[in-house]
């Protein structure tokens, strides 16, 4: 992400690659967003019980500048929308997003006027996460996703390395030949 | 006692009340918008009511060609222990109503909120803004026609 561009498509650089993609899918800063009740879950998933320190993802960070993953977690208003998009603006790349619950995947049982049908209205999301508010483990799968992402070097938020985009083409022929 | 506040209020204020009703021990005055604020200082001011708290206040839209609108006042007394709900109606040709915010200051936000979801201007509150809803919306959402999903574009998201 970024370095095969001063170094070229070289064996050289895709292991380079791999390797900080190892280490930075291990060392998952999240910026947590709490706007409603999903907030709780993800700072159970935060607590020892659930422990999020075992994937190295401890580090929640309230700052968005040092920051890479954002967890979007409640319900998102019109009014709150632009305060997610700025919070999103202020990461520096390369960075995930993670849509927790029904309301902010798709405005969940608020069918209304003031509530954003699904943030990906205005946002790339990587992962979202089912439930009303999901478990901790749930969000812990969620967070196991979004490092398998990193590993493959995938962002929906950053234009795709070539490594990235060769590896989601096998993929998905896998998928096809599973499929046929 | 509950209806000898009632009792006053018709002594008082008789001509100007449109109707009284009672349900379950619970008593609802009617009154002519005029004289919403001179009500509501007696209610707080003597001795055999002392309304000192207003615990809500709100709108109601009934769609009607007359009186579409109301503001209901819910009132109760910290020291005596009652309550009572007052109600005005507002018309959709003039949508004002006089404010109670200098009877009690807390009304200010309820009266606010009252603006924001159905458009009833409160004269003599002095931060006549939207509550909840963005400055530049420019509908009332909990009016009878407005539609539950809202209208498309009115609220800009931004860019993806």
């Amino acid at each position: 992400m970024g370095l095969e561009h001063a170094l070229g498509d070289s064996a050289f650089t895709t292991t380079i690659d791999s390797a900080i993609n190892w280490c930075r899918k291990n060392s998952v800063w999240p910026m947590p967003l709490g706007i409603s009740c999903c907030g709780i879950e993800m700072m159970a998933f935060a607590m020892p019980r659930f422990d999020v320190s075992r994937f190295g993802a401890e580090v929640f960070r309230f700052s968005p500048r040092q920051s890479d993953l954002l967890i979007v977690a409640g319900t998102t208003t019109y009014k709150m929308a632009t305060v997610v998009r700025k919070i999103y603006d202020q990461m520096p790349d390369p960075k995930w997003v993670v849509a927790m619950g029904a309301c902010t995947s798709s405005g969940g049982m608020y069918r209304t006027y003031s509530v954003v049908q699904g943030i990906d209205q205005f946002l790339p999301v990587d992962v979202y996460v089912a439930g009303c508010p999901p478990r901790p483990d749930n969000l812990l799968h969620a967070l196991i996703m979004i490092q398998e992402k990193i590993q493959r070097g995938e962002s929906r938020s950053t234009p795709m390395t070539v490594a990235a985009e060769r590896a989601e083409k096998q993929q998905l022929l896998q998928i096809q030949g599973i499929n046929n | 006692m509950i209806q000898n506040v009632v009792q006053k209020l018709q002594e008082k204020f008789s001509p100007r009340i449109i109707s009284v009703n009672e349900f379950r021990g619970e008593f609802t005055v009617v009154v002519k918008k005029e004289e919403i604020v001179s009500l509501c200082l007696f209610l707080r001011d003597h001795e055999e009511c002392q309304f000192d708290y207003c615990s809500d206040l709100c709108g109601a839209d009934a769609y009607t060609p007359e009186n579409r609108f109301e503001v209901i006042y819910n009132l109760y007394s910290m020291s005596l222990n009652h309550r009572i709900r007052i109600k005005v109606f507002v018309d959709e040709s003039s949508l004002h109503c006089p404010s109670v915010t200098s009877v009690w200051p807390g009304a200010e936000w309820p009266e606010r909120e009252t603006f924001d979801m159905y458009g009833i201007v409160f004269d003599g509150n002095n931060d006549m803004r939207r509550m909840y809803m963005p400055e530049e919306f420019e509908y009332y959402p909990l009016r009878k026609d407005f539609p539950m999903m809202g209208i498309p574009d009115s609220i800009p998201l931004p860019r993806k």
